[in-house]
């Protein structure tokens, strides 16, 4: 759907150049939503600028479906653009429209008729679920609904592609949540293909299939969720998974907790994906006898499945808990920190 | 005693000298709203960093504009006989009084605009220009809409300066309450008549101040 090639783009500013992107190279299937995360500077809001030509790369070729955006010129890219979304990070709507207007100015581009054109507002009014706000000015919305006149318009023209620019990085959790939804509803009914940049590993998390970690205008890993979750290579990606992750084995937490303990075992279980969803720990139950209690743990949800660890306390008859154990060990990755 | 007051007064000229007045300023507001508009997006879009970056562009229209901007108006209009002979046909009379108003005070208007323009969010331009927007469209649809406040706020300033120049614009016989007062007030030693029309003219401003801080206060949906 889009294929990026040696995306570069260099700054100069006096004498000295600036690197805000370097040699990209990203392929991003159709229907996908794919996260690009990195802290400030990371030439993250340059890069998603690079694939409409808000700003001219200085090298490298986007494409997206057929066309090669970054061969177009003029009107051709003006069309081009009319196909590709973008919502952003402080919203920039106007302030002098009303919500219908606003989400009406796509449209107005795009040479719509206006019968056609008040019909399609209010489908997306109603997509968004602003409908009772239609003829209010963006004054009097909070936050989140603005950002939801910034959805409806970048939709408006049915576009293939929708890109996010810190969509949700001015919004509280609790809106950042509702806007996801949003998104990730729009995704699934629509077939848009998303890519959404930001710096919270939360929105990662809660919405993308696949991400990139970006550091100095590189992309230094890529993959799926689940995997660059479950197995960080690089420090930066470390740091952004500790961020949902708060890292679930406090060493002195632990060690309060096994000194409770005069038998049984202490493990620790991996759970990545589908198999945190089955009912290991009931299952150990029936089948072995034995106790488990739960010591410490958290399994966050992602578009591909859960991930996470759990800190158990197991006990029961020897043999029954050694087999129970091994039965975890191969199910669950499990490994036993330790000997009560 | 205001009757005897208004007893020394022709009030039929007085009438006429008022008209004279709103017409210079009305009809000079509109050239001075067009052209200043022009100028100041001229000189917002050429920029560095603008829209269409034209340094010399940018430089010769700021030139322009710095200039009728520095020369004193009384100066002004009388430089501009030639030019108003030519254009009007004649140099004396209210309308031959418009070139003059209006080249003195569209360069100011047009700094005004380019202000007004530069305060727009650079991210709602920016989203227009993501939604594959032309350059004239994002003129007329984004930058001119939502600078309409300052724009109008800025006009009632020119405003109230072109009231002050159409009581210089008297000078060359332009008519109006200036005119008046100068030739048949001042002139004359007749204060009564200077004192009424003053008090006019004050009137006249108050009067468009209101208008134009009402037009902004409705425009405002900020």
């Amino acid at each position: 759907m889009i294929s990026i090639e040696g995306l570069t783009k260099t700054f100069f500013i006096k004498e000295d150049a600036i690197h805000a992107v370097k040699d990209v190279n990203l392929t991003i299937a159709e229907g996908e939503i794919f996260g690009v995360i990195g802290y400030s500077g990371a030439g993250k809001s340059t890069f998603i600028r690079l694939l409409n030509r808000l700003e001219e790369p200085t090298s490298g070729k986007v494409f997206i479906g057929e066309e090669e955006i970054t061969s177009l010129h003029g009107k051709e890219l003006r069309k081009a653009r009319q196909n590709i979304g973008m919502v952003f990070q402080h919203f920039n709507i106007l302030w002098s429209r009303t919500v219908r207007e606003n989400i009406s100015y796509p449209l107005e581009v795009n040479r719509v008729p206006k019968a056609e054109r008040n019909a399609r507002v209010d489908e997306l009014i109603q997509l968004v679920g602003l409908t009772d706000r239609a003829d209010r000015y963006p004054s009097e919305l909070s936050g989140g609904q603005k950002q939801r006149i910034g959805i409806a318009r970048a939709l408006a023209n049915n576009p293939k592609v929708l890109l996010c620019d810190e969509a949700t990085s001015a919004l509280d959790p609790e809106t950042t949540n509702s806007i996801l939804d949003l998104l990730i509803e729009i995704n699934q009914r629509l077939g848009l293909t998303i890519i959404m940049i930001t710096h919270e590993m939360q929105v990662i998390r809660k919405i993308c299939n696949r991400v990139a970690v970006m550091e100095d205008g590189q992309i230094v890993e890529e993959g799926d969720v689940l995997s660059v979750f479950s197995n960080p290579q690089e420090t930066v990606t470390k740091r952004f998974v500790e961020q949902v992750m708060e890292n679930a084995d406090d060493e002195s937490d632990v060690d309060a907790l096994l000194s409770q303990f005069t038998s049984g075992k202490v493990m620790r279980l991996h759970f990545i994906g589908e198999k945190a969803n089955e009912a290991l720990i009931s299952n150990v139950c029936r089948r072995y006898n034995v106790d488990i209690s739960i010591l410490q743990g958290k399994i966050s949800q992602t578009q591909k499945g859960p991930y996470g660890t759990l800190l158990v306390h197991i006990d029961g008859e020897q043999e029954p808990l050694e087999q129970a154990i091994t039965y975890m060990m191969e199910s669950a990755n499990g490994e036993v920190v330790q000997d009560a | 005693m205001l009757e005897t007051f208004f007893e020394e007064i022709d009030m039929e000229s007085l009438v006429t000298a008022i008209n004279e007045t709103f017409y210079m300023t009305i009809f000079a507001l509109l050239g001075t709203f067009i052209i200043g508009i022009v100028l100041g997006v001229l000189l917002y879009l050429t920029a560095k960093g603008g829209l269409h970056q034209q340094k010399i562009i940018h430089f010769i229209v700021a030139a322009i504009v710095n200039i009728f901007r520095a020369i004193p108006f009384i100066i002004l209009i009388l430089l501009l006989f030639p030019f108003t002979d030519l254009v009007v046909g004649t140099i004396r009379g209210p309308t031959a009084a418009l070139p003059g108003l209006i080249l003195a005070a569209a360069p100011f208007y047009g700094r005004l605009v380019e202000i007004a323009l530069n305060e727009v969010d650079k991210g709602v331009v920016e989203a227009a220009k993501a939604m594959g927007s032309s350059t004239i469209r994002i003129i007329f649809r984004v930058l001119l809409p939502e600078s309409m406040p300052a724009l109008v706020s800025g006009i009632t300033v020119t405003a109230i300066t072109l009231i002050g120049y159409t009581a210089m614009a008297g000078v060359i016989g332009a008519g109006g309450l200036g005119d008046y007062a100068y030739f048949y007030g001042f002139q004359r030693r007749d204060f009564n008549l200077v004192f009424v029309c003053t008090i006019l003219v004050v009137v006249i401003v108050f009067l468009f101040q209101f208008i134009g801080d009402f037009i902004t206060r409705k425009l405002d949906k900020r």
